[in-house]
């Protein structure tokens, strides 16, 4: 496998954002209950770490090492502020679910940690490929999310009717706890377990030992 | 390291692209301002056909709002305003104004809105003196925050012609179901008023549809207590002396 192939694939399962580096867990909570909000979600964040990640890299050798952090920051702010703006003329609707979670991806750290971990050290094209591979990783993740969620949660996907409720004359009762946030955890941990029981090099070692409980006796 | 850590050329760095990033950034507001303006515009007048029952799928929304004139009102008289251009007002800034609102007390605030404009917009279909459905806006607050939304009634003042929101923090699935389509179409036709007073409410559970005031009272929404309550309150509300009260009685006179 060429390296840059691998740059672009690995973020997706053996290297995932949030699978494995558990990043950007708060955005994937809260727009993951209807599908089509997740897709413009990970468009959204895909397009960000992807340019912000070519940009970065382009100067990355005239940018001052005692305000690199600031420098990211700006770059990554100006382009979500351009993604939000695009949004609302485009995807209104979309926009207005999303509320304040597209301003939000300037504080997901999958942006700034591929940023200052990619992008500061790589040619552009490269860094521009990593924050693609990124971004798909944290859509396979959202979206496997947001299609459990809004399939079982309301019995529709992208909001088209699949399970017909019972509210409305169909016969499935839908599980309310999938449209509340908590429930986005649940779904991530369980994935997060799936994915490390298929690539067990992902499981982490402990970092202590619990010790068998022991009874203290008098005098001992 | 390289010299690139200078202080000038640190400044520099800083300088420039602060420069290349506003530019950036105010050429994509001001470029798509207008389809902004466009959008916000279009989830209103949508906003206010589905809750008048009178959207339509496949027809584009500004047409069929062509048929619809917003006007302004006195809340406090009752009477149209002229001196107001309605498609321009805000009113839900106005609220926040304290030089266009009034502070509401408790005992009259049972929408729970803390302040109420002293000039509010209704939205007239047909013509203004022979109106087919009159639509006022609506808000109160639910279980979890303010709901907003736009309650419909038919030419007689009397006959409710719809209900929708479109802005609420409800529990989906419980108090979130006052988006349900089957739970709205209980509306149309419920009677507002009796005599002078506003009658209409949303009580818990189901309507006995042989009750002598089954027109007056809509079903509750099941496992949602407080938000079926604050749809009350705020229908109540709004249609009060308090609300557009003043303005459909006069409506109803002939005299608006």
């Amino acid at each position: 496998m060429s390296e840059l192939k691998k740059t672009l694939t690995d973020p997706i399962f053996n290297n995932n954002p949030i699978g494995l580096q558990i990043l950007g867990i708060c955005s994937a909570l809260a727009v993951t209950s209807s599908l089509s909000v997740s897709l413009v979600m990970c468009i959204a964040l895909t397009s960000v770490v992807a340019f912000s990640n070519l940009f970065i890299s382009l100067i990355r050798s005239t940018i001052p090492n005692n305000i690199r952090i600031i420098v990211q920051m700006i770059i990554i702010a100006s382009l979500v502020i351009v993604v939000d703006q695009v949004l609302k003329a485009v995807a209104y609707e979309i926009s207005k679910q999303l509320s304040v979670f597209v301003g939000l991806i300037i504080t997901n750290c999958i942006v700034m940690g591929r940023a200052e971990a990619f992008a500061m050290k790589n040619p552009p094209f490269e860094s521009f490929v990593d924050g693609l591979g990124n971004g798909l990783g944290y859509s396979v993740v959202l979206l496997t999310v947001g299609f459990i969620r809004e399939l079982f949660g309301a019995g529709t996907l992208f909001g088209i009717e699949v399970l017909p409720l019972v509210t409305e004359g169909g016969w499935y009762n839908p599980n309310g706890l999938l449209l509340l946030p908590p429930s986005a955890f649940f779904i991530i941990g369980l994935l997060i377990w799936a994915l490390r029981a298929w690539k067990t090099d992902q499981v982490e070692q402990p970092e202590f030992k619990l010790a068998a409980h022991q009874v203290a006796r008098e005098g001992a | 390291m390289s010299n690139k850590d200078t202080v000038g050329k640190t400044i520099k760095v800083a300088l420039a692209l602060c420069i290349v990033c506003s530019v950036l950034v105010s050429a994509a507001a001001v470029i798509l301002k207008p389809a902004q303006e466009a959008n916000v515009q279009e989830d209103r007048q949508r906003n206010i056909l589905a809750a008048a029952g009178l959207l339509e799928a496949g027809v584009p929304v500004s047409e069929q709002f062509a048929n619809i004139t917003a006007r302004a009102v006195d809340l406090d008289t009752g009477a149209f305003i002229d001196n107001v251009d309605a498609d321009g007002f805000d009113q839900l800034a106005a609220a926040k104004d304290p030089a266009q609102s009034d502070r509401l007390d408790a005992e009259t605030d049972t929408a729970k809105i803390g302040r109420r404009e002293n000039v509010g917009l209704v939205y007239i279909v047909g013509d203004a003196s022979e109106p087919e459905t009159v639509i006022i806006p609506v808000r109160g607050a639910g279980l979890w925050g303010q709901m907003y939304g736009f309650l419909a009634l038919e030419s007689d003042i009397q006959t409710i012609a719809g209900i929708g929101f479109y802005e609420h923090k409800e529990t989906p699935g419980l108090g979130g179901e006052v988006d349900n389509p089957r739970w709205k179409a209980l509306w149309p036709g419920k009677a507002a008023f009796r005599g002078e007073e506003v009658a209409i409410e949303v009580i818990k559970g189901s309507v006995d549809r042989e009750s002598p005031t089954a027109a007056y009272k809509v079903d509750g929404l099941s496992g949602a207590t407080l938000t079926t309550r604050g749809v009350s309150n705020l229908v109540q509300f709004w249609l009060g002396d308090s609300g557009y009260g003043p303005f459909l009685s006069s409506l109803k006179a002939g005299e608006a």
